[in-house]
């Protein structure tokens, strides 16, 4: 095995929940990699990304009726761009997701107590915040990639960018 | 709906019968043989294959990516990245601290790349002369590689006027004092959109999907897309056939489809990731553990500001203003540095600046009037600047470990120092130098103050490259080096390397223009020694 993927797991092993998880993430990269057509996300971690995007998106979402299309399209746009990850990436994400998408997972590294669908803005806003300034690289680099899935994710969608006051790229005609 | 009036040279040349394979969809295995197989279509492979097909030679080229061209190129960040880009442009060094922006798709870097085009730095070469004793590789010898090739790819001064994120650049130097200059753009007929680095839409940027691969395939060449070279059979001191392996539509998962070479010379052009990677696969012979050591980065950090005009940094060539006021001191003092503006795209800003939620959001409402800067460090003059070393994953696909080290945080402290100043010079309401939860200030004061206690650490500080360079460095010596300085591998009769990852530092300068001359040169010498003269293009 890759030894930042040893260290990878050896991290999320040494904490308190691991026992109870190891035999979940087994079980969980199972389901994945016996997903037929591979979509990205497993219904568990799908909905992880659900409750993170509108505490990530806090203040660019947009109100109203567009509010549950703009969210439904930004967890899209994570799905398409982890099918577009290498293969060593992907792994990477999906134990992140196995570990988040499991009851102690959820709250022994993430905090977060109630089920991800039950869970409110303040949990989320308090689980992104720890990890963004944990002097854990495990936690550093997990924020970063949900940073960076979450965020493309939406500024990609033309949805965002009446609110960012950019216009799209030109039309061409000659 | 009316058809696109833009003439796509790509799909032209497909019509006429330019001999192409979409490994992806391949049914059965593919044995090719030709006199030279090249890994790589980028600055490297593409100029090395224009020189070899013109001079006769049945010609093959091995991309990783996909064939795009200006009727695919839509100016959307959505399909850019992914399709164009090295792990959809999320590809990562070892500890994930470095973003690296990599081309991958037929032309590589050179089709989404910004079009800066440098000269490699006097400086540069007399390091390289002197510190490392490489000859052949000085002023007079490259001078006329660098002309042949900006004939060719169209580099000149560019006269339209800057765009505002890049006009601030120079304005804020000239009220410090400082100098700046423009930067030459390989650009014909350029509309000024400032898209380029999703693929160029007008064909304009001389990119080499559009000027040598075509020229390649129109005398003959044969190229095969989506296939990733995996191996280099050895038979003594020779490279006996190259076996590569057909990838998904996607292009990223390997499909049981082989793609066998069998050539007279083999060269390796697959950047300079790539490129140790494929060695190091082969197990091709390294006594002095030099493949894939010393990979240079020019890491680079970055400084947003707001500005009380509009910016609209989306719009009109990026990069088009640069000062090396901070690049020319010593090689043995601390680093320096070059400042450029880039581009600013909603999904590339917005990963760019760090943290979430209504701060983030802020800045992002203030697209319009957002200017950015990047300082360019330039890395691997130095014993505190040794590189990044590539290794193989147990899938067989490249990590760059590249360790930061308090010499690199020196130089991006004094970094977001020099763009915070500048940016004010320039008249910025507030600045946020791209760190830690991303504080913005809006006093040259309080930000000086405030970046002299910042703790610059890996992942505290995100750094982005655009330029990746070295670890299959050329030279005499095969103590020091990989390759000679005809670009032939030392202990191999016929490989040679012919890509940045010759580069035995960084270059300290956008590299494309280096890689295209000594590209030039060596595939001219090689063309020499297999037989044949090379013609003109």
């Amino acid at each position: 095995m890759d030894p930042y993927r040893r260290r990878f797991l050896q991290a999320g092993l040494a904490g308190a929940a691991a026992l109870a998880i190891a035999g979940g993430i087994a079980w969980f990269r199972r389901r994945i990699d016996s997903a037929a057509t591979a979509p990205a996300l497993v219904a568990e971690a799908r909905d992880v990304v659900r409750a993170i995007v509108p505490s990530m998106l806090a203040g660019a979402l947009p109100q109203g009726a567009e509010r549950a299309a703009a969210i439904d399209e930004t967890v899209g746009g994570v799905e398409r761009a982890m099918a577009g990850l290498p293969p060593t990436a992907r792994a990477e994400l999906a134990q992140l997701f196995a570990l988040l998408t499991l009851g102690a997972g959820r709250r022994a590294f993430a905090g977060v107590t109630p089920a991800w669908n039950d869970a409110t803005r303040p949990d989320v806003d308090a689980f992104l915040a720890s990890w963004q300034s944990s002097s854990w690289s495990l936690k550093r680099t997990a924020y970063d990639a949900l940073h960076q899935l979450v965020l493309a994710a939406w500024y990609a969608n033309p949805r965002s960018w009446p609110a960012i006051g950019y216009p799209g790229p030109p039309v061409l005609s000659a | 709906m009316t058809a696109t009036p833009i003439a796509d040279p790509i799909r032209a040349g497909l019509a006429s019968g330019w001999d192409v394979v979409d490994a992806s969809t391949l049914d059965a295995d593919l044995i090719v043989e030709a006199d030279v197989a090249i890994v790589g279509s980028g600055a490297g492979g593409g100029v090395t294959a224009e020189t070899l097909a013109l001079a006769g030679y049945k010609v093959v080229v091995l991309e990783e990516g996909p064939l795009r061209s200006s009727s695919d190129f839509r100016m959307r960040e959505a399909e850019a990245y992914p399709e164009l880009y090295q792990e959809s442009a999320a590809r990562k060094t070892r500890d994930k601290a470095i973003n690296i922006l990599q081309g991958r798709c037929v032309g590589g870097g050179t089709t989404v790349n910004w079009t800066s085009s440098f000269r490699t730095p006097a400086s540069t070469l007399s390091y390289w002369q002197r510190t490392l004793g490489i000859e052949g590789l000085d002023e007079p010898s490259l001078a006329p590689w660098f002309a042949k090739m900006e004939d060719r790819l169209g580099i000149a001064p560019w006269t339209i006027a800057p765009n505002a994120n890049n006009a601030a650049l120079a304005r804020g130097a000239a009220k410090l004092g400082i100098e700046s200059a423009a930067i030459r753009r390989n650009v014909r007929g350029c509309w000024n959109l400032g898209y380029c680095g999703m693929g160029c839409p007008t064909n304009a940027k001389q990119s080499m999907l559009v000027t040598t691969l075509p020229a390649a395939l129109g005398h003959g060449a044969k190229l095969v897309t989506r296939v990733r070279a995996e191996k280099l059979v050895l038979a003594g001191d020779r490279v006996d056939r190259l076996v590569a392996r057909a990838l998904d539509a996607t292009g990223t998962t390997p499909i049981a489809r082989t793609v066998t070479v069998h050539a007279r010379s083999y060269v390796v052009a697959a950047g300079a990731i790539g490129s140790p990677a494929l060695l190091l696969r082969s197990g091709v012979p390294d006594p002095h553990a030099l493949v894939g050591k010393r990979t240079f980065l020019h890491p680079a950090v970055v400084s947003a500001a707001r500005m009380d005009e509009r910016i609209e940094g989306y719009a009109g060539a990026p990069q088009t203003i640069y000062s090396d006021h901070w690049l020319e001191v010593p090689f043995d003092g601390p680093a320096g540095f070059k400042l450029e503006a880039p581009p600013i795209h909603p999904a590339l800003a917005a990963t760019t600046l760090t943290g979430h939620g209504e701060p983030h959001a802020r800045w992002m409402r203030a697209l319009p009037t957002m200017h950015v800067l990047i300082a360019l460090i330039r890395d691997g003059f130095h014993q505190d600047s040794q590189g990044g070393t590539v290794a193989l994953r147990d899938d067989g696909t490249p990590v760059l470990d590249y360790p930061l080290t308090p010499y690199l945080f020196d130089a991006m402290r004094r970094a977001f120092l020099a763009m915070a100043d500048l940016q004010f010079a320039a008249g910025a309401r507030t600045v946020m130098p791209v760190h830690g939860r991303g504080d913005d200030f809006t006093t040259g004061e309080a930000a000086r103050r405030a970046i002299g206690e910042f703790a610059i650490a890996p992942l505290a500080t995100p750094i982005v490259s655009a330029h990746v360079m070295g670890g299959c460095p050329l030279g005499s010596d095969p103590k020091r080096a990989v390759v000679d300085m005809s670009g032939r591998h030392h202990h191999l009769a016929n490989l040679h390397v012919i890509d940045g990852s010759l580069f035995p530092t960084s270059i300290g300068a956008n590299p494309q223009l280096s890689i295209y001359a000594v590209a030039a040169k060596l595939s001219d010498a090689l063309a020499t020694s297999l037989g044949r003269k090379a013609r003109a293009a």
